[in-house]
């Protein structure tokens, strides 16, 4: 199958002509998505999709163009356009495609043949059953939907520049939202389970925590503005490293928007923090053998003990800043060109669970979950302001539901304010790995 | 795009199996985008999705298939599949005759986008970047964006809808960074319209980088934001974002139905301050949201949902609507051919009130002036719900006074509602937003005259 796409990509830049580069990027997704409601299948999605995205670069000029369709006759006009669109491109002296750069692939197991296979009633069953299970935790519970999902993708990429690639990932997960109602007080959790195929699902875990995140905030209250410490929990730590991802963001520090920018070699963060980008770890959920250019993914040491090590780059990027490519372009699809960002980040984790950290903590608040991420962030100034729910802790003890209140900082504080790493890593299916994380001296806005 | 004889059918087809309903909604849409950054157009770039989206629903199960393949073949493959995920057995032939609906038109387009020459568009990003850099020294970085979309829609159904449209937009967007002793700021503008390149006959682009510029310069001596309760003054036309998120996500049919919004069984109550009369509207002119029939081929409309406080109507697409036996309302939306319609609202907006904005202002001792605000969300089942303010300053004896850093105001949607005390005569649409549920993006407006909350809660880090 893949080798269709190879093909197709192929023959686009054959077309290239003299002084021209081009890239081709060609995909197919297959989903499925399955909802189910009270015991039947509210909807059923089957999706086919496939696309071109052509890139051409001329005397530093750059054009793209894409289609939804792997039409003969779109792919020429696709191709006609991108060139038309580099006519338009102010030229840029660092501007060009990546180049093979000499490092091995580490191969990666990134299909399962069992999904497949797999039949659409388990499908369904699956969710059905995860519906179950969850309402069979606690009678306060009812459930907002519960779905099964996979995706099986197939890409390939070719230019002029050398690099040809191609390969196929498929995953699967189920996911579930509840509410929790208690008189005329609701709220509401959500859990999850996810797998190269359905057989490593734990629909026990993601039902138990669905009820859990629901029900432990019956009965919460808006605290009283107040400086405290706070334990996130990994799913919120998660969230966190997305966003102090974009600060070590090679393109934003090549054009002078990271806070980071003059800090390399500069303690960062509380020397207790090593942030790690591998996407050649299996573990990781966004796992990955090439990166949106076709460059082996690669292990990189971003901050290690505390102390700024290095940026992640694409090509582009590390031209700029006469580096070289750290395999961290990110394509979103056919629809785009690559850009720059981390494809597998973790902390390394410390040793002791969650209980224990919290056990240390005399007043402060265990953070459920976190909203308006994208509102009250941001990755330029360092301003941290989120709306946040979760647990009192007192003396060391998880204690009463609290919402309705933010938490705010700023990323540069909160990294040297950290106080300890947990070692409950989570690999969620995010960009990041989760894992609890203690961060001092924030400021709770409530009541 | 397709024509009547093979929609109807492929709509046969898709019902054959037994279901109550089918639908086919085809789109092409061609679009052009500009990427213009660090003093130079990156990229422009051409897009072009075309394909068919078919839904089949038997009781309360739906089934849904995409292809990009709108032959009749392709067609009947993809309606195939969606009558077997919705559907087993066999229920007889049924015949479809469609009845195509007038053409309508509620934004109308004198400058098709795909009639500009690229250069013209490109030329926008180089004013804007100039104007933003003029604008002072410690501007050290500009961003700019140009998108337009054309896009054709077909809608037909087995209630024999036949709905052909065509959708334009286009919409500019700058950032610029300035960069003082106390690290860097962001400011950020953008205006969009659902019309074409005319849109610039009355948007000054400069202007609007210019503004951008201004927000982040003055933000370089902000100080930290209060943190705690205060009253609020939201600018006008800046803050409809919440009352999109404050209520107009707990008013969609979808989540009323299944018990998962705040306002549930509250029509006829007394949800806001009556003061509040809020609209779910449509039909308004050039507006982000406006369109002239929904995404289920229902025509847009005027929809009051809350009229001096008491809650009137919930928004309805054609599911929720066909199982409460009552009309639609228009909102029946999706963000493209390969996804499913669900509730969403277009353009939602608070009518006028009779203040002076000024005098609002002056009649707040200490509070937080939001006069822009960034994006926000909500969780409908408890009506908590967060937006950020990205351009604010403290009131101080009725006095506009220093700008604030950036920062989340959070708030309750229901006790927020009840707690807006002062209300303007100053009506303004905001900014084109992207109202994002379940995984889709769709375009939406809203606005608001100038209005103070008595008491937000204010995520700064200052005493």
């Amino acid at each position: 199958m893949s080798a269709a796409l190879q093909e197709i990509a192929d023959r686009v830049i054959a077309q290239a002509r003299a002084g021209e580069q081009v890239e081709a990027f060609v995909s197919r997704d297959n989903e499925t998505d399955i909802r189910v409601y009270e015991g039947s299948v509210e909807h059923f999605v089957s999706a086919q999709s496939e696309g071109i995205g052509i890139r051409v670069i001329r005397d530093g000029c750059t054009g793209f163009a894409y289609a939804g369709t792997l039409d003969p006759a779109a792919i020429a006009q696709v191709l006609a356009d991108a060139r038309d669109n580099l006519e338009f491109g102010t030229r840029d002296e660092w501007a060009g495609l990546a180049e093979p750069d000499g490092v091995d692939v580490i191969a990666q197991e990134l299909w399962n043949e069992e999904l497949s296979d797999y039949s659409t009633d388990r499908k369904i069953e699956l969710a059905k059953e995860l519906e179950r299970l969850t309402v069979g935790v606690d009678s306060r519970v009812r459930v907002d939907d519960s779905n099964y999902a996979d995706v099986s993708v197939e890409s390939a990429v070719a230019t002029t520049t050398g690099i040809r690639r191609s390969g196929r990932e498929n995953g699967c997960y189920v996911s579930i939202s509840t509410l929790a109602d208690d008189g005329d007080e609701t709220q509401t959790g959500f859990g999850f389970s996810v797998g190269r195929s359905p057989e490593q699902f734990d629909l026990a875990k993601a039902a138990r925590e669905a009820a859990d995140r629901a029900t432990r905030l019956l009965g919460a209250t808006k605290p009283v503005s107040q400086r405290v410490t706070v334990v996130l929990d990994p799913y919120v730590t998660a969230m966190f490293l997305g966003i102090i991802s974009s600060t070590l963001n090679g393109e934003a520090v090549a054009k002078g928007r990271s806070l980071f920018k003059d800090r390399l070699g500069d303690q960062v963060a509380n020397p207790l923090l090593t942030l790690v980008d591998d996407p050649t770890n299996t573990l990781a959920y966004t796992a990955t053998d090439l990166d949106g250019e076709g460059l082996a993914a690669r292990r990189n040491v971003l901050i290690e003990g505390g102390v700024l090590q290095q940026f992640v780059h694409n090509s582009y990027s590390a031209r700029r800043v006469g580096g070289r490519s750290t395999g961290n372009a990110v394509r979103g699809g056919f629809k785009g060109t690559p850009g720059v960002g981390c494809l597998a980040m973790h902390l390394v984790p410390g040793t002791r669970d969650q209980a224990a950290l919290v056990a240390d903590v005399d007043n402060g608040v265990l953070i459920q979950s976190v909203q308006g991420l994208h509102s009250g962030v941001n990755p330029i100034s360092g301003d941290f302001s989120v709306g946040a729910s979760g647990l009192t802790i007192t003396n060391g003890v998880v204690g009463a539901p609290i919402r309705e209140f933010t938490i705010a900082s700023t990323l540069q504080r909160m990294l040297l304010d950290v106080v300890e790493v947990g070692g409950d890593v989570d690999w969620l299916p995010m960009r990041a790995a989760g894992v609890s994380l203690v961060i001092s001296d924030i400021t709770l806005s409530g009541a | 795009m397709i024509d009547q004889d093979v929609l109807e059918r492929v709509l046969a087809s898709a019902v054959r199996t037994g279901a109550d309903f089918a639908e086919v909604y085809a789109e092409d849409k061609q679009s052009t985008s500009v990427a213009f950054d660090d003093g130079r157009v990156e990229q422009v770039t051409s897009g072009r999705d075309r394909g068919a989206g078919i839904r089949v629903v038997k009781g309360d199960t739906t089934g849904f298939a995409h292809t990009a393949d709108l032959s009749e073949a392709g067609l009947r493959a993809a309606a195939e599949a969606a009558a077997a995920a919705a559907s087993q057995g066999d229920g007889g032939t049924r015949t479809i005759a469609l009845t195509r609906s007038p053409e309508r038109v509620v934004s109308p387009v004198s400058l098709f986008p795909d009639e500009v020459k690229k250069a013209d568009k490109v030329a926008l990003m180089f004013r804007m970047n100039d104007a933003a850099r003029s604008a002072g020294g410690s501007i050290v970085q500009v961003s700019a964006g140009y998108g337009d979309s054309r896009k054709h829609v077909l809608i037909a159904n087995t209630d024999g809808v036949f709905v052909t449209d065509q959708q334009v937009r286009t919409l500019v967007r700058v950032t610029a960074v300035a960069d003082g002793d106390g690290g860097m700021q962001t400011g950020y503008q953008s205006a969009g319209q659902t019309m074409g390149f005319e849109l610039f006959n009355t948007v000054d682009v400069e202007d609007l980088a210019r503004d951008a510029a201004r927000i982040a310069i003055t933000k370089l001596n902000a100080r930290p934001a209060p943190s705690g309760a205060l009253p609020v003054v939201i600018k006008q036309g800046s803050g409809g974002v919440l009352f999109h998120e404050a209520c107009g996500h707990g008013l969609e049919a979808d989540l009323i139905a299944k018990g998962g919004s705040v306002y549930r069984g509250k029509k006829g109550e007394l949800v806001a301050s009556p003061l509040v009369t809020l609209v779910d509207d449509g039909t308004m002119a050039g507006e982000w949201g406006a369109i002239a029939y929904d995404d289920e081929g229902h025509a847009s409309q005027y929809n009051v949902l809350i009229e001096n406080g008491i809650l009137t109507e919930y928004m309805w697409d054609y599911l929720r609507a066909r199982n409460e036996g009552r009309p639609q309302s228009g909102n029946g939306r999706r963000q493209s051919y390969q996804h499913l319609p669900m509730v969403r609202m277009t353009n939602t907006y608070v009518l006028n009130g009779t203040e002076e904005p000024d005098d609002i202002v002056r009649a707040t001792e200490y509070g937080v002036y939001v006069a822009k605000l960034g994006g926000g969300s909500v969780n409908t089942a408890t009506g908590d719900f967060v937006f950020g303010m990205t351009e604010a300053y403290l009131i101080e004896d009725g006095e506009i006074t220093e700008p604030l850093r950036e920062g989340n105001l959070i708030g309750n949607g229901p006790e927020v509602l009840k707690d807006i005390d002062l209300l303007g005569n100053d009506f303004a649409m905001g900014n084109p937003g992207t109202c994002g549920k379940d995984g889709q993006g769709v375009p939406v407006g809203d606005g608001q005259p100038t209005l103070r909350v008595k008491s937000m809660t204010i995520g700064g880090t200052a005493a």
